[in-house]
């Protein structure tokens, strides 16, 4: 709630300058009289929140627009948002300007700067795909500084060209305004980027280009602006060299400055989030305040806000990811969505109202077409050059669709139109002028060119993110490739940004977690312990469900586990986790969470649920190629990164395989046959986790985990003896049976059974005891991090549960082991404690 | 361009690699220096140990099959030729340096990587290879699962590896010989854009 009450504040805030002063005047008539003769039971006093009022009703009736749109899917299929919202925008100008006949409701440059962008250029920081940003951080510079000077540079002095021409005719204009009109409209804009780019899904290379070129040239463009208009004021023939020595001086001081700020306000958010454990509630506050504080320091210190508050978001949300508690960080991620999706919809909304009004309009058709003609021009021209530059440098060079996309995404937004509305009229005598025409462009370019987005990038056959992999072969393939891609760079030794980025993580790790995370934090970004939090937070909750459905959580004491579906559920959870991809909702839909206990049937439903099993454990559990770790950035959903303890794992894997062959190679026996005690006890964790040929048999365990810890099944397990140690182990308290169970149970299998046949190969004696050694390398803990980690098999088991109604077979198998020996058990348990 | 006349001349037959490969003289250099500072020994070949050497490898989960994918059936050893030739299949198609239109067919040019010359060994060729390791020219279950089980995580369970390895053989298997020939692996590809997965741009 906290978050609501916010945004509900803010948004107040927000339209307090948007709402007509005239308003106050006519309302004044018709209130209360100050001398009263009687108690009055109700009185009207519109004139007292009247300005509160409005601006609240324009919030509503923003949103309601993009809910009306939103009904109807096959509109905005067609016409961006962004699009839709200027039109309901144009109408509802209109049947204002028709009740009052003047315009009376404006987008205002103060109310746009500071209650709607900051809000959008924080949330865009925030969640940022840092990765992907800071990869491509030199060409999204290049594009972003350079090709936005070139952008303002070439269109002024391309009207400029025009004007002298006489092409324009009578104007009153010069060289240094067309140039300061021309850093102004430069621009491409975040938001009106995002809302078409976020619908097209491209490419994740050309769409973070996109992306923080827009945002990193809204700073830019300010600063440009700053500068130029800082020229028209002190007019032509005061310029010399060194006034624009000073120019390009105070650019680069503005715009890194801004960046600095921005940078020391995200440490100050982190080194705050670590002491906030106290006041949970108002955790996510503090994230907001700092980070409109960045925005409004760098403002006061004439430096560049949207740079500060950029930077701001970008640094600090892994520290205060971490730093935070659960329930702060989700809410701070939906009200940054809320804000910034929010004020996105207000800018578009009235930037479409603003039009209706004939005061602002002033034709000038061939300077408004030449700019149109210009921008689009140079902004193509901009995009190839620079391109052709950085494509020498780049390992992956970017292809010509993917700049034609590019050069056609250089939408003009609301920035713009800020700016052009802060000119003083005094000094710019066709402000008028300028600003219809940065309307017009605005107009064409969020309208035309965002209609035409979509249908230029499927001709064009541009690559699209995430192509959906029909078979999975491919999608086996592809990560296949990835890999090689990866390993083969590697070995041609192309280091570069790899090796910067090795660095940068030990300096992180080193110095800034130390300072800016707080001691938990700091254990749970430990890869190990984050996956054993997940899934057992996954597992619990499949359970719950599970327990819910059928209106309690007895059927664990009382059914016959063979038969609970937890994969079938599992992957439903899953979907709704990540229903943010279209096609899962139908899923969603469809995989309504069942258990079947009549095997046929299970059977019928498992084949047409298990392509989609098998496409979606795929999608999960693939590692990834290093660089190739896909991000994405939406204003409208939240998406969570998946953490990298990916690298570790195979790092681990590697080396003991490595050790295997080195081992077997060298000595050509089996290793000693020293086993220790603990080193024994691991094995049960490893062998689920997808390594050993006789997992089944372990997987059995685990899902009879339920019933030991009730003991009144009569699976073979249990016949074998099994359970009598583990309702000794309930009794103790230990709270989760599934895992105990397993770890002492396994202990008495034959070590024959436990090497995976793949082993096999190299390690012939059977007795000898590689799983300890695998252990060893791959969990370099103490016992009690050990136990920690046993639950892990259990969720694993469970997901898949019902493989084992396919194979009865197995379950035989289990019901001949050897009942384990009470001895071993007792010394188990008595070092698991 | 002295240092790189002096690098080229130690290297044997440098104008027929370059010929082959497509690289240019400033690729093979640089390629030659990485070469020389995997051979730790001196020795003029480069042995699995060498790969092994480079720690990134051992964090990707197939790395030691592309180690092996450098080596030939038979061989312990591989020379800079034939290193600098395998690494020439992950250059980039030449459409965009249109200034060596002297190569003749440069062993990555575009059909190569679609159709399977028999005798240069392609990409398809090179990935398939990492998974059929007794090089019989099937990719059987057990090779396919064991690609697998290293490529997934480890929560992934043995049955669902299982079930994954059956399904893509299914997929992809059309003589339903329970193995995936490389006739069958090439045709499963089809529509993956390999020229376009598979290209590094190798600094000069």
């Amino acid at each position: 709630m906290p978050a609501l009450w916010r945004s509900t504040f803010v948004l107040v805030m927000v339209l307090l300058a948007i709402s007509r002063p005239s308003l106050a005047s006519e309302a004044t008539g018709n209130g209360t009289e100050h001398t009263i003769t009687t108690l009055p039971i109700v009185i009207w006093k519109w004139e007292e929140i009247h300005f509160p009022y409005l601006v609240a009703l324009w919030v509503l009736v923003s949103w309601l627009c993009k809910l009306v749109f939103q009904l109807n899917p096959c509109l905005t299929r067609v016409i961006p948002e962004s699009g839709l919202l200027i039109c309901i925008g144009w109408v509802l100008g209109g049947i204002i300007y028709g009740a009052d006949k003047v315009q009376t409701f404006r987008l205002q440059p103060f109310t746009f700067f500071f209650y709607l962008l900051p809000q959008i250029v924080l949330d865009a920081g925030y969640s940022m795909p840092n990765k992907l940003f800071f990869g491509n951080l030199g060409a999204i510079l290049v594009y972003a500084v350079i090709g936005t000077c070139w952008n303002a540079a070439t269109l002024g002095l391309a009207l400029w060209g025009c004007w002298l021409g006489g092409a324009m005719g009578n104007i009153d204009t010069g060289l240094l305004q067309l140039l300061l009109f021309g850093s102004l409209i430069a621009a491409v804009d975040p938001v009106a980027v995002i809302a078409v780019f976020e619908e097209v899904h491209v490419n994740e290379v050309l769409y973070i280009l996109v992306f923080g070129e827009s945002l990193l040239n809204d700073g830019v463009t300010v600063v440009l602006f700053n500068v130029f208009d800082a020229f028209v004021s002190l007019g032509g023939a005061q310029i010399d060299a060194v006034e624009i020595i000073k120019g390009i001086i105070s650019f680069f001081v503005v715009a890194v400055g801004g960046s600095l700020v921005g940078v020391v306000f995200a440490l100050l958010i982190s080194l705050l989030t670590r002491c906030t454990k106290n006041i949970q509630i108002i955790e996510p506050g503090f994230i907001f305040v700092l980070g409109y504080l960045s925005y409004l320091t760098a403002e006061m210190l004439s430096l560049s806000a949207i740079l500060s508050c950029t930077f701001c978001g970008v640094c600090c949300q892994k520290y205060i990811n971490a730093n935070m508690d659960e329930r702060s960080v989700s809410t701070v991620r939906s009200t940054m969505k809320v804000f910034a999706n929010g004020s996105e919809t207000i800018i578009f909304v009235f930037l479409g109202i603003s039009a209706i009004d004939p005061s602002i309009w002033v034709w000038n058709t061939a300077f408004i077409l030449l700019t149109l003609l210009f921008i689009f021009v140079f902004r193509f021209i901009g995009v190839f050059l620079l391109t052709w530059i950085l494509n020498q440098y780049r390992l992956v060079p970017l292809d010509f669709i993917d700049q034609l996309v590019m050069g056609y995404g250089g939408l003009r937004g609301a920035v713009a139109y800020g700016l052009v509305l802060l000119l003083d009229e005094n000094k710019y005598k066709e402000k008028k002028l300028m600003i219809s025409t940065t309307l017009i462009v605005v107009y064409f370019t969020v309208m035309l060119q965002g209609i035409t987005m979509k249908p230029l990038v499927t001709w064009l056959k541009v690559k699209r993110a995430a192509v959906s992999e029909r078979t999975l072969a491919e999608k086996i393939q592809n990560r296949t490739f990835d890999h090689m891609l990866v390993a083969i760079e590697d070995i041609s030794g192309q280091i570069g940004d790899n090796y910067m980025r090795d660095k940068w993580n030990n300096f992180e790790e080193k110095w800034l977690y130390w300072l800016l995370m707080t001691p938990i934090a700091r254990k749970s970004c430990d890869p190990i312990f984050n996956i054993f939090h997940k899934l057992n937070i996954k597992d619990a909750t499949s359970y719950v469900k599970e327990g819910e459905r059928r209106g309690s959580l007895a059927f664990v004491r009382n059914e016959n586990k063979a038969d609970v579906d937890f994969n079938k559920k599992f992957g439903c959870i899953d979907f709704m986790t990540r229903s943010s991809k279209d096609e899962n909702i139908f899923f969603l839909r469809d995989s309504v969470p069942s258990v079947c206990l009549d095997m046929h049937e299970q059977d019928l439903k498992m084949r047409e649920s298990e392509d989609f099993d098998a496409h979606h454990l795929l999608q999960q559990h693939l590692y990834k190629g290093r660089k190739q770790h896909r991000h994405r950035y939406s204003r409208k959903q939240l998406e969570v990164n998946k953490d990298e303890h990916e690298v570790q794992e195979i790092f681990q894997r590697t080396m003991r395989s490595r050790l295997e062959s080195f081992k077997s190679a060298k000595m050509g026996v089996a290793p000693p046959k020293k086993i220790s005690k603990h080193l024994k006890k691991d094995q049960p964790q490893k062998m689920p986790n997808g390594k050993s040929t006789d997992n089944s048999k372990s997987h059995a365990y685990g899902d009879e985990d339920f019933e030991f810890s009730e003991g009144d099944s009569a699976s073979g397990y249990e016949a074998a003896g099994g359970s009598f140690p583990m309702r000794a182990y309930r009794g103790a308290g230990i709270v989760n049976p599934a895992f105990m169970a397993e770890m002492d149970t396994m202990d008495p299998m034959p070590p024959m059974q436990q090497i995976p046949s793949w082993l096999a190969e190299t390690e012939v004696d059977s007795s000898n005891m590689v799983p300890s050694q695998r252990a060893q390398l791959r969990l370099p803990w103490t016992p009690s991090n050990l136990r920690r980690l046993a639950p892990l098999c259990l969720s694993t088991h469970s997901n898949d549960s019902f493989l084992l109604a396919d194979s009865p077979a197995t379950q035989e198998g289990i019901s001949e082991l050897p009942p384990p020996p009470p001895p071993q058990d007792g010394q188990g348990q008595g070092t698991h404690k | 361009m002295g240092s790189t006349n002096s690098t080229l001349s130690k290297i044997p037959n440098v104008e027929e690699l370059m010929q082959e490969t497509g690289f240019t003289p400033a690729h093979i250099v640089r390629l030659y220096d990485r070469f020389e500072a995997l051979d730790k020994e001196k020795t003029g070949h480069l042995r699995p140990q060498d790969f092994g050497a480079i720690n990134r490898l051992a964090m990707n989960p197939i790395g030691d099959r592309i180690i092996g994918a450098f080596f030939s059936p038979g061989q312990e050893t591989v020379d800079f030729h034939s290193f600098v030739r395998i690494l020439a299949h992950f250059r980039p198609a030449d459409k965009k340096r249109p200034k060596d239109p002297s190569m003749p067919e440069p062993v990555n040019s575009r059909t190569s990587k679609l159709k399977y010359p028999p005798l240069v060994f392609s990409l398809i060729s090179v990935a398939f290879q990492l998974y059929d390791q007794d090089k019989d020219g099937k990719i059987s279950r057990a090779e396919l699962l064991q690609v697998l089980r290293s490529m997934l995580e480890m929560q992934v369970t043995e049955e669902q590896l299982e079930s994954i390895a059956d399904r893509t053989i299914q997929e992809a298997d059309l003589d339903k010989d329970d193995a995936i020939s490389f006739e069958e692996f090439r045709k499963s590809l089809e529509k993956v854009n390999i020229d376009h997965k598979m290209s590094i741009r190798f600094l000069r």
